[in-house]
């Protein structure tokens, strides 16, 4: 089974992230989406947690929410993977299931 | 003549707007701007801090196109034409996310919790976004 985790809170506001990382599979994928995204960024106070986990899942951001938040695709934590929404069609797709952390 | 609404000055109040959510996400910050631009409306004292993910409403280049929303960031730079000038950006939540004055799109004075503290105490009014 693998399955696809949809975060969609700051992980300066909520724990959905931090709650996710803890209880998701490895092998799982990640999909940071809405406020989420500033969770994608590098040198930010949660980025070496998500740097931690990067051997244990894939990490995908949504790129439509980080360019609405104007943040720099070339200033992710190395390893995350920019998807369109056509890319979160394709995820939800190849995978067994879905799981959003709202 | 002049109209009942203008012969008389109303009461001028302090007012703090505080700013702590990330936009777009939710509703929170284009409902912030919006009360802060009728307080200006109405000559109110306003000053506007952005403090955790609210740092993020003044980040440059923001385009929504892609998801379908009003970029409404444009606007603070419309504020300086409110007399809204007082603009405060806590500097701890910036360093959090990595991000620096010249990633803002308004010039905004950055301060330290301590400060924020002293401003907050000074309001007669203070909402929270």
């Amino acid at each position: 089974m693998t399955m696809l985790h949809n975060v969609n809170k700051s992980p300066f506001e909520r724990n959905a992230l931090e709650a996710c990382m803890s209880l998701a599979k490895k092998g799982s994928k990640i999909l940071l989406t809405e406020d989420a995204v500033i969770g994608a960024m590098d040198n930010t106070a949660v980025a070496d947690t998500i740097k931690g986990a990067m051997n244990d899942f894939s990490f995908y951001v949504l790129g439509p929410d980080l360019q609405a938040r104007g943040l720099d695709e070339g200033k992710l934590i190395s390893g995350f993977t920019v998807v369109g929404y056509d890319g979160f069609v394709d995820l939800v797709a190849e995978t067994d299931n879905v799981q959003s952390w709202v | 003549m002049a109209e009942p609404w203008e012969e008389e000055e109303g009461p001028v109040k302090k007012f703090m707007f505080v700013n702590r959510k990330a936009p777009y996400g939710t509703v929170y910050a284009l409902e912030s701007l919006e009360v802060v631009l009728i307080s200006a409306a109405f000559d109110q004292d306003v000053t506007l801090v952005f403090t955790d993910d609210g740092v993020l409403q003044l980040k440059k280049g923001q385009s929504t196109d892609g998801i379908g929303m009003k970029n409404f960031s444009p606007t603070y730079r419309a504020l300086e034409g409110y007399d809204v000038e007082k603009l405060f950006v806590d500097k701890e939540s910036l360093d959090a996310r990595g991000l620096t004055e010249d990633d803002l799109l308004v010039d905004v004075q950055v301060v330290s919790k301590a400060e924020l503290a002293d401003l907050m105490d000074e309001q007669e009014v203070v909402m929270s976004f």
